[in-house]
């Protein structure tokens, strides 16, 4: 890697955004900002902007597609034309098309599916601006947007990366870490039931380098949770305030 | 056996309220000893069950529910009704009609046509099938006038209050004709506009504040003062 000319990380041990290592970049969410959608949340996760929208549990149309024993979750992953630096296409790509299978799947076991047969769930996430991390942050939108429709969940789940930038194993990556990196590992957690609910990875780690790198998710993760909790009771908490004052 | 939380304490989903032995209620789930919150909500104690008074849910029919629908499909022997649920509820001609429904003679949309409410009773619902409802019982049927206003299903029993003390205070402060349907959808017919408009406030702000406490005094105090402030403008015209 050393004849890369571009360093991610000077040697002070800072990343290029002046981030140490093991932190994460600056993370606001909001819920129930959709009047529209039964539940909804928007993230922004450094540049990462990400609006997600439930719709549901209600029937699903069309009927085939109903299962008899559960409810059907159905998501789609959007990035907008306007999200990246060159015009993307609007037209769902093939990364889109997995990226909503993975999402879906990281989601599915924190629902109670079972509990209501013969309904479906939809999940729009609507990328508005993308800087790398977007699925995990979808992810982490998503789940407060279920939340927030009232559908019984497990756990709320969080999502963080770490990977690898200049032989050193770093959390949260941004885009050009990303990129110019080694590796990525994204991770998705139940954290108050220790379930991981995603876990892929994509470059190449030694054992050490991944074990090191899974622990560094999962502790963001922890971090990431903490935040989705205080944005989901701040929209009761300031109401109780402002009506027993 | 030590419980993580105190009475009236705001949870998220995954939160553990209790370990050991206690009974998990409403919106809550047990895995082993330990009993989690299922839904974003206020956790109740009673003697050894634990509950969660959810803030964000949606209506699940229960039968003997009474429910306000939305007629959305005229069918060949009745009708499809939107009850504000995940499921649709069927109404069937032979319920409405007094007499035995005859495919031939009897036009259905004459009855009851898309977009007619009905004030209705479920009388079946499980896991397999869609909910059926009566309009055959004093008090149900067609809806003809009054104001619709739509709450969080969960907070009806706020909206109730302690043995029908909110709900009847609205009543008699504002001289309006109240029915909540448990599905969320509130039908309030009242004298006048202003009558009814009035109690519509009123609902919203329960719902808007169901978690807070002192909620019925705030309401009264509320209704009081509108009515003073109407008072005044209708006055003053006179004069």
């Amino acid at each position: 890697m050393s004849q890369k000319t571009e360093k991610l990380i000077d040697k002070k041990g800072l990343r290029l955004d002046g981030r140490k290592p093991d932190e994460l970049r600056p993370i606001k969410i909001e819920v129930g900002v959709l009047s529209n959608a039964d539940g909804s949340a928007y993230i922004e996760q450094g540049k990462n902007k990400i609006l997600a929208a439930v719709f549901g549990p209600k029937e699903l149309h069309p009927k085939h597609l109903a299962l008899q024993d559960r409810m059907v979750l159905r998501c789609r992953y959007h990035m907008a034309p306007f999200s990246v630096q060159e015009r993307k296409s609007p037209a769902p790509s093939r990364r889109e098309i997995e990226l909503s299978k993975v999402i879906r799947e990281s989601l599915e076991p924190a629902i109670f599916l079972e509990y209501y047969p013969r309904t479906g769930i939809d999940i729009f996430l609507e990328v508005l601006q993308a800087d790398g991390g977007t699925r995990c942050a979808s992810i982490t939108a998503a789940s407060l947007a279920l939340a927030d429709a009232g559908i019984p969940m497990r756990d709320l789940v969080a999502a963080c990366a770490a990977g690898k930038a200049d032989d050193t194993i770093v959390l949260d990556l941004m885009d050009t870490e990303d990129k110019i990196g080694t590796a990525d590992v994204p991770v998705a957690l139940m954290p108050n039931l220790n379930a991981i609910t995603l876990l892929q990875m994509d470059g190449i780690l030694t054992l050490e380098e991944f074990k090191k790198a899974v622990n560094m998710a999962i502790e963001g993760c922890k971090k990431i949770y903490a935040l989705q909790k205080e944005a989901l009771k701040l929209k009761y908490v300031s109401v109780k305030e402002e009506a027993e004052e | 056996m030590p419980t993580f939380f105190e009475r009236r304490q705001l949870v998220t989903p995954g939160d553990l309220i209790a370990e050991g032995d206690y009974m998990a209620g409403e919106n809550t789930y047990r895995e082993d000893n330990k009993i989690y919150a299922s839904r974003i909500g206020i956790v109740e104690y009673e003697n050894k069950k634990v509950d969660v008074v959810a803030l964000r849910a949606f209506y699940i029919p229960k039968i003997g529910d009474i429910v306000i629908g939305t007629v959305t499909e005229v069918g060949f022997n009745g009708w499809t009704v939107d009850i504000n649920a995940p499921y649709e509820a069927l109404l069937r001609a032979s319920d409405v009609l007094s007499r035995p429904f005859k495919p031939q003679k009897d036009e259905l949309s004459q009855v009851l046509d898309v977009g007619d409410l009905i004030v209705a009773k479920i009388t079946a619902y499980d896991r397999a099938h869609n909910p059926q409802l009566t309009v055959g019982e004093p008090g149900l049927g067609k809806v003809t006038r009054g104001q619709i206003v739509k709450i969080t299903p969960t907070k009806i029993p706020r909206a109730i209050g302690r043995k029908g003390s909110m709900i009847s205070m609205i009543k008699q402060e504002t001289g309006c004709q109240i029915i909540l349907g448990l599905n969320g959808v509130v039908l309030i017919t009242g004298k006048t506009l202003k009558d009814e408009q009035l109690a519509m406030m009123a609902l919203r702000k329960i719902e808007e504040e169901s978690h807070t406490s002192g909620l019925t005094d705030r309401i009264t105090q509320m209704i009081k003062e509108e009515k003073t402030k109407r008072g005044k403008v209708k006055n003053e015209p006179e004069n």
